[in-house]
């Protein structure tokens, strides 16, 4: 006797439609999963014959061959548990085969039969609409995100659950899809006190999506101003949360509580992280840091300490907006288009910068550290910004804007920049000439001014680039130890 | 590749090297013409890790030399020597670097590029024959190749037993008159330079100063420029000190926008200097020196 229930496979940000036929013959008692499993997906038959026990379903004492089709596509991860138990349920005409082939299904079972999400459900459901199928049985946490995209969910919690719902015995609660909510809970640029000059600066980075590097002593603020940036960039379009979202969810870090990224995501990696945590990869492959900071703040606190080739690999997506994965299997492209922020002290002992404290870095450790970041990664930023240790009367000013009123400027700043970009006159021209006559301004140096000085232009409101745009632009220059 | 020398004695050979208690026999010299060791020299030296105040003084002190007509002298070290090299380069000077290697050698290896400048118009001499390698019982015998090139001696910021402080002795030696670069008396990077002046060396307080000594005329001062009422506002709370953006927006009441158009143009005038997130006004843009009565 044979069955069909159909699933979806990860490739990426894909989902590839996956057929999995159970076939039960005489002979002796017996369980395989052919059709190029993972490890896994291999163990799923452990959990599908435990959680089938469980169910108070019986277990069919045959031959039981469950082929995964495509059998070239490699099938990886835990979410088969659901779909194979269901074919193999139907086989056995525990539920009817008919009303299974209705449905897409995908889940882990848990030994006790219960249900557990997995990740990449909402590509899953969307390649499953696109199929024509338009229910989906899916964990009852997994839900609301998989309504995300546009299915008609089928929420369970255990697998008699599922076969009560096939028979016709069991009707699930109808799915609430997840609904944007405020773009508010990141915390508020309010907290922090004077930094006049970085907050500006963080105004342009959120209005024109530069890249900043924030330079000075420990303690002075620099991380605690890069996680308030999310909060003043402009909300996410609903499709853009929802691209967001896909991501997420296929890199498993989706809250279940929150399953809609509505607000521009922040990811801060440790310093001690691989090339393959932060631009992706594995067998998956994955996404990386890159790609969940998609629409959002990538920051890299304490830039230098980063390992050279995860520093040198960051900047193929800085250029494009995504990283392309090449596996034998085939190429993987997930969107990486994020605001970078990265931190450094001026120099290793973290002194320099700082009025009061010696630095005691010999010249060659000073060398040292400079050369550790790339002229090519550093040429990514557009804005270098100083932040000294505040003397004393700084921490006794009145709390800051807060970041609502920040954002009110951003956003139709950001618009208008999107529309149209301020045209550079004359005037502002000899100007630029002039910087780069007078002061240490490379060509590249040049052209980054530019792109942050339409972006000051933009946020004036102006429809050309004046001098005074540029002149500030010119302020957030890369100083010359860092751009020789 | 064979490179020109000049020996003890014979022609184009520097008469003030000729002076030093034991002159080198001969001088290996690549770059521009010979005829650089006939102009007035001045030697700016000082140590390899200097602060960002010392390596300001020491690049507008080469760029007046420079401009006024004396030829800058150092040592290609990091710190104080290389900025003094590149302030007369800025200047579109002439400048000679002295190494205690090969001229070949480009040490230190980071200062290849700016070595390659210098020899443009400059030269870079060594009473070593190419190929010889750094090693730092050489750098004391290349010193007094400095003070004995240079008529005068200004050391910006050395500790107390720096090299420049060797350099320095030379130049007593030779009966040249030293300058030292005044620092705050709390900082280790001054130690040396204000124990000199405490011995009898004269505080540099501009590179005027240095021209009066070797009766060279000073450039004619640049006409005072257009500024804006905040470029002056600026530039008048920057006359107590080094400041950062923040302070400078608390003690003009202008913007953090406004005062960064304000800064540029002060940096782009020359009045002021941009260094680890503090701004300093550079010796162009200090109040002129009050008339005597």
């Amino acid at each position: 006797m044979l069955a069909r229930a159909v699933t979806h496979a990860l490739v990426g940000l894909e989902a590839r439609p996956v057929e999995v036929e159970a076939h039960l013959q005489r002979g002796v008692p017996g369980f395989a999963i052919v059709g190029l499993p993972d490890k896994a997906c291999q163990e799923a038959k452990e959990r599908v014959r435990s959680g089938i026990a469980s169910a108070e379903l019986e277990w069919p004492l045959r031959r039981i061959t469950v082929n995964l089709a495509p059998a070239g596509l490699r099938k990886e991860g835990s979410g088969y548990d659901l779909p194979i138990a269901l074919a193999v349920l139907a086989a056995s005409r525990q539920i009817p085969p008919e009303r299974l082939a209705e449905h897409a299904a995908v889940g882990e079972l848990a030994l006790d039969g219960r249900l557990r999400p997995v990740p990449g459900i909402i590509v899953a459901a969307e390649a499953a609409r696109r199929a024509g199928l338009g229910l989906l049985l899916c964990p009852l946490e997994s839900a609301p995100e998989a309504a995300l995209a546009g299915i008609e969910p089928v929420p369970l919690r255990h697998l008699a659950e599922a076969s009560a719902y096939l028979q016709g015995r069991f009707r699930p609660a109808p799915v609430e899809p997840a609904v944007a909510t405020a773009n508010g809970s990141w915390p508020d640029l309010a907290d922090v006190r004077g930094q006049e000059r970085a907050r500006r600066a963080l105004e342009i980075v959120a209005t024109g999506g530069h890249n900043v590097l924030l330079g000075g002593p420990p303690g002075t603020g620099k991380t605690m101003l890069a996680r308030r940036l999310p909060g003043i960039l402009p909300a996410l379009t609903l499709d853009q949360a929802l691209e967001v979202t896909r991501i997420h969810s296929v890199a498993g870090v989706l809250p279940s509580t929150h399953p809609l990224i509505d607000r521009p995501p922040f990811r801060a990696p440790h310093h001690t992280a691989s090339a393959a945590a932060v631009v992706g990869g594995g067998r998956g492959p994955r996404p990386g840091e890159v790609s969940l900071a998609h629409h959002g703040v990538l920051l890299l606190d304490e830039l230098p300490e980063f390992q050279r080739p995860v520093l040198e690999a960051l900047r193929q997506p800085i250029e494009d907006g995504s990283v392309a994965l090449a596996r034998a299997a085939g190429q993987a492209v997930f969107p990486a288009r994020f605001v970078l922020v990265g931190t450094m002290n001026l120099c290793p002992c973290g002194a320099r910068g700082d009025p009061s404290v010696e630095c005691r870095c010999t010249p060659q450790k000073l060398a040292a550290y400079g050369a550790k970041l790339s002229r090519a990664l550093l040429d990514r930023f557009d804005l270098v910004v100083h932040m000294p240790r505040a003397r004393g009367r700084e921490l006794d000013a009145a709390p800051g804007e807060p970041s609502a009123e920040i954002r009110a400027r951003v956003e139709p700043a950001s618009g208008r920049l999107r529309e149209s970009r301020p045209s550079l006159g004359k005037e502002g021209r000899d100007l630029l000439t002039r910087a780069v006559d007078t002061l240490p301004l490379s060509a590249r140096g040049r052209a980054r001014v530019a792109r942050v000085a339409a972006t000051v232009a933009g946020l004036a409101g102006a429809e050309s680039i004046e001098p005074a745009h540029i002149a500030e632009a010119l302020s957030y220059r890369a100083p010359p130890e860092l751009a020789p | 590749m064979t490179y020109p020398s000049v020996s003890k004695g014979g022609r184009g050979y520097p008469p003030l090297l000729a002076e030093l208690h034991d002159p080198p026999a001969r001088l290996f010299l690549r770059g521009g013409s010979m005829d650089v060791m006939a102009l007035p020299a001045v030697a700016v030296v000082g140590a390899r890790s200097c602060s960002s105040y010392g390596a300001q003084v020491a690049r507008e002190v080469a760029r007046e030399l420079s401009a006024a007509g004396a030829v800058v002298v150092s040592g290609l070290a990091r710190g104080i020597d290389g900025e003094a090299h590149r302030g007369a380069l800025a200047a579109g000077g002439l400048t000679v670097a002295v190494l205690g290697c090969g001229i070949d050698r480009d040490y230190p290896r980071a200062h290849a590029e700016l070595a390659r400048r210098i020899a443009e118009s400059g030269l870079i001499v060594s009473e070593y024959p190419p190929g010889v390698e750094p090693s730092p019982w050489r750098f004391p015998a290349r010193n007094r190749i400095v003070a004995g090139l240079a008529r005068a001696t200004v050391v910006v910021e050395a500790r107390e037993r720096s090299g420049a402080l060797i350099t320095a002795d030379f130049a007593l030696e030779l009966g040249r008159e030293v300058f030292a670069v005044p620092g705050e008396i709390t900082s280790a990077l001054s130690a040396g330079t204000n124990d000199l002046i405490r011995q009898g060396a004269t505080p540099l307080l501009s590179a005027g100063d240095v021209l009066d000594a070797l009766g060279l005329e000073r450039a004619p001062p640049a006409p005072p420029p257009d500024l804006s009422p905040e470029g002056q506002a600026v530039l008048a709370c920057l006359s107590s000190g080094a400041l950062t953006l923040d302070e400078i927006v608390r003690a003009t009441r202008v913007g953090s926008a406004e005062a960064a158009v304000a800064l540029t143009e002060l940096e782009l005038a020359g009045l002021a200097v941009h260094a680890d997130g503090l701004y300093r006004r550079t010796t162009g843009g200090r109040d002129p020196p009050a008339v005597a009565g």
